[in-house]
């Protein structure tokens, strides 16, 4: 297995949006992407509270990073459109930094389905979930 | 924390959606994303979010991200519902579900109007639809769930 194989995170390119929200990626120790995001002005909704919003994007984000790893694992080429998405908000996000971690439940010709969890000083003490449904498609020629 | 002052809407007396709208354009994560109030009625809020080359999001090619647009759908949906409660009462977002109908157009402004549609006990029921120009042509509809803030959080 190539080092790209097992590091998931180098798979995926965060995109505009995760970096002006300061997100990084980093990888598991099976090599799938999880997300960070840095709390800040930029992420705040009630004050000293991460905002629900940003705690969405992160979640999506993740769901995004770990489908284009297990696509690209898999040698697939295709596009993915977000069709929809539900989050469950668990806790209050803390005034600390969060992490998402997704997981695809299945990646069929035309749908793919993934949960996404979010969690801050204790991976087993989730904050916020989510699952996505994705628009699989042939890459625009 | 001394920095967040400017939230006086959250003092008593009637909640006006203009002013608060005002706030959610300079605070926090609204600030950040840049959004701006739009309008309201009896129980509804719409906001708007500008486009913006630094929120285009994966596969790109300037197509905004939709994390940003789950930030507009949570901030709109919150709003409505203060909007018809007529007063500022501290929630949490329970739950919020987004069906993404069509891709955002690359350069225009995402508006996204809330309505509140039901108030029962700590519970409030908000529905919303985010277009980019033409509300007859939603690019996304969103339902919310809100909860009071408990004494525990």
């Amino acid at each position: 297995m190539s080092e790209g194989q097992r590091d998931g995170s180098v798979l995926f390119t965060l995109p505009p949006f995760a970096l002006a929200m300061g997100m990084t990626l980093a990888a598991d120790e099976d090599g799938s992407p999880i997300v960070t995001m840095q709390f800040g002005a930029h992420s705040e909704g009630r004050p000293g509270f991460l905002h629900g919003g940003a705690i969405g994007g992160l979640l999506e984000m993740a769901g995004f990073a770990a489908l284009s790893v297990h696509l690209a694992r898999n040698g697939v080429n295709q596009r993915m459109k977000p069709i929809n998405i539900s989050i469950e908000y668990l806790r209050a996000g803390l005034p600390q930094p969060v992490y998402a971690i997704g997981q695809v439940v299945r990646a069929g010709r035309r749908v793919a389905n993934v949960r996404v969890e979010a969690w801050q000083s204790d991976r087993a003490v989730p904050i916020a979930s989510c699952w996505m449904n994705f628009h699989l498609a042939a890459p625009k020629g | 924390m001394a920095e967040h002052e400017p939230f006086t809407w959250r003092k008593q007396g009637p909640f006006d959606p203009a002013v608060a709208g005002e706030l959610l354009s300079k605070l926090g994560h609204g600030g950040f994303l840049g959004m701006r109030y739009g309008d309201h009625g009896p129980d509804w809020f719409e906001a708007e979010l500008p486009w913006r080359e630094d929120l285009v999001g994966a596969g790109n090619k300037g197509v905004l991200a939709s994390g940003p647009i789950i930030s507009l759908f949570d901030n709109c949906t919150s709003m409505a519902i203060w909007t018809r409660r007529g007063c500022f009462v501290p929630h949490v977002t329970l739950d919020l579900r987004i069906d993404y109908v069509r891709a955002a157009v690359p350069g225009r402004s995402v508006i996204a109007r809330a309505e509140c549609y039901q108030l029962r006990g700590d519970l409030a029921f908000v529905r919303a639809l985010a277009h980019d120009g033409d509300m007859a042509d939603p690019l996304a509809h969103a339902a919310a769930i809100f909860m009071v803030l408990g004494d525990s959080e």
